[in-house]
């Protein structure tokens, strides 16, 4: 073995015992949770045991039954009856136990389960935004459901099964010595069969199925990817090559699919011919001990009954591993997300901000990477009452400033003064609290138009929320429709225009005290009625409030009281309309081009 | 399942030779325990150790026969599975494919893609799991209890007194579960919608500090979820130990009845324990039903789901007879309505014609029908009424291939695949290399595809390593790329900064005078340059003309230019009119090209 070859493999090693000490740590974890039910885990436990002690008693007696049906001068009725009653008792106790445990068990994996899922939503809501910025909304719905699912499922019924099957293992084999050591050792013979199933189980078939499942995603990608661009293909004529391009994905598909079941199909005979030659030594040796009276006939049904309880685990070995590892990978990926560092704390001593709503930035220096700056060196102060335009081409960062005045990023040097404090020795609640804001993705959530107003501020009355909407010309709208403030918004919002959507965030917003606003002008999807009620609404919000307004409108830009020119994510030029342009600049250029 | 069955037919061959294996194979299985009860019943008394050798050989005989007729058997079902999942699969997407624009909105993308993945995938599943244990279980269930009646007829009837009783507990706990897992799903989706709803409303939460009430609120539906699961838990974890005991104790009567035979010489005591296996081997019978049950109903419906694509009429066919109109224009509108699936109408009385080389532009706002006009020209819905004239010929009368080959098109929110930059501008059609590189030029994305390694360049899903605007040059590189005679840009240019625009603008003004250039958007200065403009309001022509004209004539036009470069937009408007609410009107009318 060459040397590097052997870094390579202690490399391997280290890797691996990594690994493990990871999937510890995951499991120390997951059963803190347990330990928070003691007296219910206890419980559990016993009707565990209890449940299997009860059932592996019923191959002896009905061993014991068939040696008295088998008595020298006919069968012992009294005997095989008692008997026969134990065995239908203890199977029934079994039975009864069993299902008591698995509902123990389904109440307690539930409790933890709705606790974690509880955990990973509050961890949602407390991550910076920049952090929430990286992720997708999917990823973390995986997260929620469908990986606490397999965390829930492993839980309620793998760990189970497998600490059942320990002791039904245990037991049966405890059984099968006391009935027959001989018999034991020819079904010994068997044994090296189920190794070599649980073998190719973890060892072949796992990875062919998922090399199945991910040829299946590719093709339902492909097939996704297609569909949403069926009217360009459609356009373009180019239906038969899309098609030809499908087939082969399609065949390399079920070709994964093929030979993972080919594979697969072999477990589930290879299982059985395991059961059957366990069955066919038995019987014969057992035969032939028989012959020669070593052996009754009741022991021989009790060894087989106890042969094919032992088993039944051990097949299962394989599977049940395999899912309790794929549900500590899933675990893993919830507890991650749980130690995902929080937005920081307010410092002690955090303060409200209180006062008439100045705004200054000093110096103010900020990149979303660390490396990229996106904002240089800006200096401005908005005095209260002002407003501020802030313009620019599509995409070029102007919610950058917004980030920043409510704290969802910091910026890496300088500072951002509200009424003359560092906003960040300020209360994060109180300086968000200080703002309104109305964005161009009209956030509503599924509730009734009231709700929705109300949701800017806590305890409104509807009074409070009807003159809200007055306000932002959306009341008489609302009043016509049959269920008035009731109605309900639904999730695709059939029952409401882009417009009126907007509207309805401008009366939430105007709910709030807050002296200052963040306003999104954006509203050239709308048509030119609804854009005059959007616009007599937002002038109504932004009098007396000190306004930062991502402007649109010439007629914003040109009576601003302060504009703020970005390009390519940094502010590039600052001032009034007219000595702007006067620059000859890029604002510009760009007055030019967009109002020529 | 009919369709299924007829896929299904053009492997009969295998299918019986596969069948008869299974059969051959479960058979062997089943006689394994009768075999035991003769050896210990008859021949281990009669001292015979040559024959006891015998029998048991010939028990192992059959246990390999069992191994080696299901493997054989379950390898022919894979194979058949496959072949026939393929052939399905090939056909719905092709299917897909080829519906016409109205059946693609009828039946939406969404479900669409479900069809394709999720419903081919549960057939698939149920091809294979039909032919092994849809097979294997009756047959063991069937043959279990006959086999027992052989052996004592008497206590078999214990055993077929159990098997109702076993079927009725796993149709009742089946019955009841799907129920409840449908309401558990239902529970899940609130749960979902809840966390996306607050993962794009975070910054509104978090500014108005309210993020303890969403927690509560979703400590609601949490808790809903937990309490369906629970139920639906408890209901599927009952038919185990309930099965469990009606067998053990069917087992123990078994036993307590035989005494009573054995007693009359009509059992041997090698016929209990076979009892005792036959219990084993049917309850697994009984289980797997249940199993098959389930698998059974999810495949049927997803193959109902399927049938439903595959037999949809073709539509949309030519209509190579109609008349060719003589001195016609290029283009030409007449009387032009549609409707969306009978909805309000998006489109009324269109009526307006174009020169050859003149261009189009089409003004409005969202909802007012301009998308829908340019779905009409490319012939992807018929209108209801009116007709369409391209040189004089109906649209209806070109073939696909045709029609296809005269457009090239960049919609909104157009699609860019995970390939390389070349296959993209290409597009599947195989044109020229000079010809892709020509497109590139004209839509002034030569600098960037140069940057991200020239045509081999790779795009990742969606194109999200490009910016907007460079995708929309790499969509409009693509349309010029196939020279087509009507170019048509559904407000493709939005994300383009204010420089590139103009000279893109003048591209197509100057450099493309043969070919018809169709122009959609929002912005009045992206249209101004057209020779003519359609001013779309709500589905009607407001004004028709060239930008001198319409400021003159057309009051909506001149209101948007007010609009859009600040001015009041309320002075030219005579006589306000009520503002009525407008919900409902429009909107739904852009949905086809979404």
């Amino acid at each position: 073995m060459s040397g590097s070859e052997r870094r390579d493999k202690m490399a391997a090693r280290a890797e691996k015992r990594a690994a493990s000490r990871a999937k510890r740590a995951v499991i120390a974890r997951l059963a803190r949770y347990f330990f928070r039910f003691k007296f219910r885990v206890l419980a559990a436990f016993v009707l565990m045991v209890g449940s299997n002690l009860f059932a592996l008693l019923g191959p002896w007696l009905s061993g014991r039954a068939i040696d008295a049906i088998a008595a020298e001068g006919g069968p012992d009725f009294a005997l095989v009856g008692r008997l026969c009653l134990w065995m239908g008792l203890f199977y029934l106790a079994s039975s009864a136990f069993s299902y008591l445990l698995s509902a123990l068990i389904i109440r307690l994996s539930q409790t933890i389960v709705r606790s974690m899922r509880q955990e990973v939503f509050d961890k949602i809501l407390s991550l910076p935004v920049g952090a929430l910025d990286r992720v997708q909304a999917g990823d973390l719905i995986n997260r929620i459901s469908y990986d606490i699912d397999t965390v829930n499922a492993s839980l309620s019924n793998d760990v189970l099964q497998a600490a059942s099957g320990v002791i039904t293992v245990i037991g049966a084999l405890i059984g099968m010595i006391a009935v027959s050591p001989a018999l034991l050792g020819l079904f010994a013979l068997t044994l090296p069969f189920s190794v070599w199933i649980t073998l190719k189980r973890s060892r072949s078939v796992r990875p062919l199925f998922r090399k199945r499942s991910a040829r299946l995603a590719e093709l339902n990608g492909f097939s996704e990817e297609m569909l949403s661009g069926l009217p360009t293909i459609r356009a373009y004529g180019r239906e038969g090559r899309m098609i030809e391009k499908f087939a082969l994905k399609n065949t390399e598909a079920v070709d994964a699919y093929y030979r993972a079941d080919y594979l697969g199909s072999l477990i589930g005979p290879a299982v059985n011919f395991v059961n059957n030659l366990g069955t066919v030594l038995i019987s014969t040796g057992g035969a032939f001990f028989f012959l020669f009276g070593l052996i009754s006939i009741g022991d021989i049904s009790a060894f087989l009954l106890y042969a094919r309880r032992f088993s039944g685990p051990v097949n299962e070995f394989a599977n049940i591993m395999g899912e309790i590892q794929s549900a500590l990978a899933a675990a893993e990926r919830v507890f991650r997300l749980l130690d995902a560092p929080s937005e920081p704390a307010d410092p002690p001593g955090a303060v409200l901000p209180q006062g008439p709503g100045q705004v200054r930035f000093e110096h103010v220096r900020f990149s979303y990477d660390g490396e990229h700056p996106v904002i240089r060196d800006l200096s401005f102060t908005a005095e209260p009452g002002q407003t501020v335009a802030i313009v620019g081409p599509t995409g070029a960062g102007k919610t950058t400033l917004v980030n920043l005045m409510m704290r969802f990023y910091d910026p890496q040097g300088g500072a951002i003064l509200l009424d003359g404090q560092d906003i960040r020795t300020l209360s994060r609640g109180g300086l968000r609290a200080a703002f309104t804001m109305v964005l161009q993705d009209t956030w509503l959530f599924e509730g009734t138009v009231a709700e929705n107003i109300a949701y800017g501020r806590e305890g409104a009355t509807l009074a409070e929320v009807e003159a809200a909407a007055d306000a932002a010309r959306i009341g008489d709208f609302v009043r016509s429709l049959p269920e008035g403030f009731g109605t309900r918004l639904t999730d695709n919002g059939v029952n409401f225009s882009k417009g009126q959507k907007q509207l309805l965030t401008i009366a939430r917003a105007m709910l709030s005290p807050a002296r200052l606003l963040i306003l999104d002008e954006a509203t050239s999807n709308v048509d030119t009625r609804t854009e005059l009620q959007i616009r007599e609404a937002m002038a109504e919000l932004m009098r007396g409030r000190t306004s930062f307004v991502i402007a649109h409108r010439l007629t914003t830009v040109e009576n601003a009281d302060l504009i703020l020119v970005v390009k390519d994510g940094d502010i590039v030029e600052c001032g009034r309309h007219d000595e702007l342009l006067g620059q000859k600049g890029f604002y510009a250029e760009l007055y030019a081009a967009q109002f020529e | 399942m009919r369709k299924i069955f007829g896929y299904l037919s053009a492997f009969k061959g295998r299918m019986a030779v596969g069948l008869s294996l299974k059969i051959l194979g479960t058979f062997a299985e089943l006689v394994l325990p009768l075999i035991m009860a003769y050896m210990l019943d008859e021949v281990a008394p009669a001292g015979d150790a040559w024959a006891l050798g015998l029998w048991g050989a010939g028990m192992l005989v059959c246990a390999l026969a069992a191994l080696w007729g299901n493997v054989a058997a379950n390898r022919m079902a894979s194979r058949v599975a496959r072949d026939t999942t393929e052939r399905l699969r090939d056909d719905l997407f092709a299917k897909t494919l080829r519906l016409s624009a109205a059946q693609t909105d009828r039946a939406t993308i969404p479900s669409l893609v479900s069809r394709l993945s999720s419903d081919t995938y549960n057939v698939h599943n149920m091809i294979g799991m039909m032919q092994r244990l849809g097979v294997r279980a009756p047959i063991l269930l069937i043959g279990g209890v006959a086999l027992t009646f052989t052996v004592d007829p008497v206590l078999a009837l214990v055993l077929l007194v159990t098997v109702p009783v076993l079927t009725a507990v796993v149709a009742l706990v089946a019955g009841r579960g799907i129920g409840l897992y449908g309401r558990l799903q239902r529970s899940v989706d609130a749960m979902v919608r809840k966390v996306r709803d607050d993962y794009t409303g975070i910054r509104v939460i978090k500014a108005l500090s309210r993020t303890g009430y969403e927690s509560r609120s979703f400590a609601a539906v949490n808790e809903k979820v937990s309490r369906d699961e629970t139920r639906a838990a408890l209901t599927m974890g009952a038919s185990g130990p309930v099965m469990n005991a009606v067998l053990n104790v069917g087992m123990a009567v078994v036993l307590f009845l035989g005494a009573y035979r054995v007693s009359d010489g009509m059992a041997g005591v090698g016929d209990l324990t076979a009892f005792t296996s036959y219990f084993t081997i049917i309850l697994n019978a009984v289980i797997s039903v249940g199993r098959i049950f389930v698998n059974l109903s999810k495949g049927a419906a997803s193959a109902g789901r399927i049938a439903e694509i595959l037999d949809l009429p073709e539509e949309m066919t030519a209509l190579p007879d109609l008349p060719q109109e003589e001195g016609e224009p290029y283009l030409r509108f007449e009387h032009v309505s549609f409707s969306y699936g009978g909805k309000a109408p998006a489109l009324r009385d269109i009526d307006f014609s174009l020169n050859k080389g003149e261009s189009l532009g089409i003004l409005g706002a969202t909802g007012s029908g301009k998308s829908t006009l340019a779905a009409l020209l490319l012939r992807f819905y018929d209108p209801d009424e009116g007709r369409i004239l391209l040189e004089g010929r109906d649209l209806r009368s070109f073939s696909r291939q045709e029609l296809r080959e005269k457009f090239g098109v960049v919609f909104q929110n157009d699609f860019l695949m995970a390939a390389s930059i070349g296959e993209n501008v290409d597009f599947e059609r195989d044109l020229p290399e000079e010809q892709l590189e020509e497109a590139v030029r004209a839509a002034r994305a030569e600098a960037f595809v140069a940057e991200h390694g020239g045509f081999k360049g790779k795009l990742t899903a969606r194109g999200s390593n490009f910016s907007g605007g460079q995708k929309q040059r790499l969509l409009i590189a693509r349309a010029l790329a196939g020279r087509p005679e009507i170019l048509i840009l559904d407000d493709s240019s939005s994300a383009l900064d204010y420089r590139t625009d103009a000279m893109l603008r003048r591209t197509l003004t100057r450099d493309l005078s043969g070919t018809t250039v169709v122009m959609i958007a929002q912005r009045i200065s992206s249209v101004r340059f057209a020779d003519r403009i359609l001013v779309l309001d709500r589905g009607r022509a407001e004004g028709f003309g060239s930008d001198v004209d319409l400021m003159r004539t057309c009051p909506l036009y001149g209101r948007i230019f007010a609009s859009q470069h600040g001015g009041d937009p309320e002075a030219p408007e005579e006589g306000a009119r009520p503002a009525e609410g407008e919900g409902g009107a429009g909107p739904a009318g852009e949905g086809g090209l979404a």
